[in-house]
């Protein structure tokens, strides 16, 4: 095992020097990057904020259902089965039926099924139905219809969700699909995570409707800005889908903060339609259910422009026209999970891990003097050279570093002078019954070779299956220390043992002490 | 030099040791229960700094006409520096975070910076907690597994007790000191099953040897004189460990605080685990050169 040939020493060599010369990177100048790769801080370290938002499809559901009613009740009657006690409910419609075979056959009908289309992609349909006592029924949406809906919902969502955060201007967010229902976001270096939340929390839904006393489409109940109540037409006149863009402006006269937008050509039609029928009336901005205002229509506006005002502050207008230029979210997001650290939290986490490494790195470098004399230089020797390598592969992989991950540093700091101290012992018993010390190191090392490998692949293992499940921080952790196991193999079985070799080799007469 | 410590001599007492702790820590995680963090339970954490050193009951009182429910305060690390715990309701109010922090800068009089926010709905605290328990499980039975490959069961089955030991035992002492279970405590539980898999394994591997070696020694002479060869490497082993830890623990921060005190106290049981849970059992199932060469016979034929 000290044997090394010329190509095994380059190699050897090679490999340190190419892996570890990229930890160097992480101290280029930033305004002359030789080559664009560094570890990542991860929120904890910098500062930021986690947001993990859930949609929630329920108002989806009904509107669903809601639209299947009218469809089922005509085919019930043109198929002549007669139905009573229907029902609507949110999840569900339910109704007695008096042919319940027959009705099956119609319900799960490949051909033109109007009602109950069948989804391709699932080979599934997209509603399904629950006999309940006596003939009656339950429609619902089947499971993959449920998916269907929540997935067209999250993937505008995430749309949605990418502008509006791109729109405030933080850096490098990262916006990620997790689950059926979940969106992950993280913003980096943001300090203050309410004014996201609170634009992510409006779903943005914008009507225009006419306040009238009786309307065919029925009326609305709302309290006005002003806290006046407002009987508002149920008819929507037109919808924050034709506006293609919105901007803060001040009006002159007051000096007030209003928010002017641009319709598209349809949105020009409807509208300049809507004003011309009406002037004189008031036209109500509706925005999620609650009255913005409801101005008088004074004239015809035809120019496909117009003007929002709400006694609005600045800072409400700028954020008002940044959620209509986004688009409205098909559903609410409510945030399930938080967690926002403040950057110089951050910054006194970077400190104190920095500290502890460094504290607990000249303990063990110490201690392993103390002990192995000059071969505790090399499993030293061979510890710098492990983080060297630790870095140099945690920057290639262009890895998170998080507060735990610093702690999987040190630890890989503790646990890795293992190898040598295994290999170490294991020489020292050899030396008792074996003469010469190139023989005794030489069946050291392969006999603690099998030992080291199966101890270091019970906390690979470990380490795995941190990553597996760990979250954020508890990852950085999983990634360091599994990367730490790795590199320690190599230190200890490569550079420690041809450093080893090399003192041995030389001093080949000198009694040896370990 | 080799120590010669007569460490099947005290199997026994350190057996019996053992399993009295093992008992007392499910008694008290079953009746006492686990202090949970907003991780596993849900709820909102703050960390907050303000200018000014204040008593943490006047924070809790300034809190207490929001009706938030069950708030704890507690000093966290340096002066001024305090975390709020407020239990988890069912209102959904997206507006919690700025309420509190106006509530407490009007009360206190004080500037207050909130460092650090961290907040979990239930439904996402009961699936942390479920992944949390399967990520444990999982890593027992891979363990289980991989022992049971590289040797044979008896030793599989010796050192997964171990590691129940081990595990238990630290989750105990975490609900005798009522120290909290979060997110980093389970990084911290999963690295000690690791670590002393790792410390077992070192034992186990010399037992192998040994058996093989010299088959006309008894299983209990053999793991003692096993535990003593590699004694010296255990505790060299042991110490750079908790060398590394302690440094973690004592400068490290109060965030890796918990994290590290349950390391700590991991590394401590393991190697304890090692030398007097794991041994014992292989002497329990009557493990000889035999059963590994059963086991050579089973593989080549």
């Amino acid at each position: 095992m000290l044997n090394f040939s010329k190509i095994n020493i380059i190699l050897i060599y090679l490999i340190f020097f190419l892996i570890s010369i990229f930890s160097v990177l992480n101290f280029q100048n930033k305004d002359n990057l030789i080559l664009d790769k560094k570890v990542n801080l991860g929120l904890d370290l910098q500062g930021g904020s986690y947001l993990l938002l859930e949609i929630n499809s329920d108002s989806l559901v009904e509107e669903k259902i809601q639209s299947k009613v009218i469809p089922i009740k005509k085919l019930l009657r043109e198929n002549k089965l007669n139905y009573t006690d229907f029902k609507i409910n949110k999840k569900n419609l339910t109704f007695k039926i008096s042919d319940l075979e027959k009705f099956e056959l119609f319900f799960f009908s490949r051909k033109e099924n109007l009602i109950n289309p069948y989804i391709d992609n699932y080979r599934a349909f997209e509603l399904d139905y629950k006999k309940l006592d006596s003939n009656y029924v339950q429609v619902s949406l089947s499971k993959f219809g449920l998916l269907t809906i929540n997935n067209s919902a999250l993937k505008q969502s995430i749309e949605i969700v990418r502008r509006r955060i791109d729109d405030v201007g933080t850096k490098e967010p990262t916006i990620l699909q997790r689950g059926e229902k979940r969106i992950l976001v993280e913003l980096p270096g943001l300090k203050d995570p309410e004014r996201i939340k609170t634009l992510l929390g409006k779903t943005a839904k914008l009507n225009f409707r006419m306040v009238s006393e009786n309307s065919e489409f029925g009326v609305d109940e709302l309290i006005s800005e002003t806290g006046e109540p407002l009987k508002i037409s149920k008819r929507i006149v037109m919808s924050g889908e034709n506006l293609i863009d919105a901007q803060p402006s001040i009006q002159n006269q007051q000096n007030e903060p209003t928010v002017s937008f641009t319709l598209d050509r349809i949105g020009s039609q409807k509208f300049g339609r809507a004003t011309t029928d009406n002037v004189g009336k008031r036209l109500a901005i509706v925005l999620d259910g609650k009255i913005i205002s409801a101005p008088n229509i004074n004239e015809p506006i035809t120019s496909g422009k117009g003007v929002i005002s709400g006694s609005f502050t600045f800072q409400e207008a700028t954020d008002l026209a940044l959620l209509l230029r986004s688009g409205a979210l098909p559903t609410p997001l409510d945030v399930v999970e938080e967690r926002t650290v403040g950057p110089d939290l951050g910054e006194d986490s970077i400190k104190s891990g920095i500290t502890s490494l460094i504290v607990g790195f000249i303990l063990v470098i110490f201690f392993m003097l103390y002990k192995y004399k000059i071969f505790g230089l090399v499993a030293n020797i061979a510890l710098i050279a492990n983080l060297l390598m630790l870095v140099g592969v945690l920057t290639i992989l262009e890895a998170t570093l998080t507060l735990p991950g610093i702690a999987g540093i040190i630890l890989t700091v503790g646990m890795a002078v293992d190898a040598n101290v295994l290999i170490f012992e294991r020489i020292k018993e050899e030396l008792k019954t074996e003469k010469s010390i190139i023989h005794a190191f030489d069946s050291g090392y392969s006999k603690a070779k099998i030992t080291v490998l199966d101890a270091n692949i019970t906390t690979l293992i470990a380490a795995i299956i941190l990553f597996a499940f760990g979250s954020g921080p508890v990852k950085g952790f999983a990634i360091t220390l599994g990367i730490g196991i790795l590199t320690t193999l190599f230190t200890a079985y490569f550079l420690a043992r041809h450093l080893t070799s090399m003192i041995i080799l030389r001093k080949k007469n000198i009694t040896l002490r370990i | 030099m080799t120590r010669n410590i007569n460490f099947v001599s005290k199997f026994k007492k350190a057996n019996i040791f053992s399993l009295i702790i093992f008992i007392l820590s499910i008694i008290f995680i079953f009746f006492k229960g686990l202090n949970y963090g907003i991780d596993f339970k849900g709820g909102t954490l703050i960390e907050l700094r303000t200018d000014t050193s204040i008593n943490a009951t006047v924070i809790r009182d300034s809190l207490k006409s929001m009706n938030l429910g069950d708030i704890n305060v507690k000093k966290f690390g340096k002066e001024g520096d305090y975390l709020i715990k407020v239990e988890q309701k069912n209102t959904n109010n997206s507006n919690l975070i700025p309420e509190i922090k106006k509530t407490l800068a009007d009360n206190l009089n004080a500037d207050v910076d909130f460092r650090r926010v961290e907040n979990v709905g239930p439904k996402v605290s009961s699936e942390l907690l479920e992944s949390s328990i399967i990520a444990i499980s999982l890593a027992l039975a891979a363990m289980l597994f991989y022992i049971w490959i590289r040797f044979e069961w008896q030793f599989s089955i010796g050192s997964i007790i171990a590691l129940f030991h081990d595990v238990i035992i630290t989750l105990g002492i975490f609900s005798v000191l009522s120290l909290e279970i979060n997110l980093s405590i389970i990084a911290a539980v999963l690295t000690i099953v690791g670590y002393s898999m790792n410390d077992t394994v070192v034992i186990y591997d010399r037992i192998r040897e040994n058996l093989l070696k010299y088959t006309k020694i008894s299983i209990s002479d053999i793991s003692n004189l096993s535990i003593n060869e590699t004694l010296s490497r255990t505790i060299i082993t042991s110490i750079t460990t908790l060398l590394a830890l302690i440094s973690i623990y004592i400068l490290g921060g109060e965030i890796l605080r918990g994290f590290s005190f349950a390391m700590i106290l991991g590394v401590i049981i393991g190697t304890y685990s090692s030398i007097f849970v794991a041994s014992p059992i292989l002497k329990f199932f009557k493990v000889s050169y035999k059963t590994l060469e059963k086991e050579e016979e089973k593989i080549l034929p």
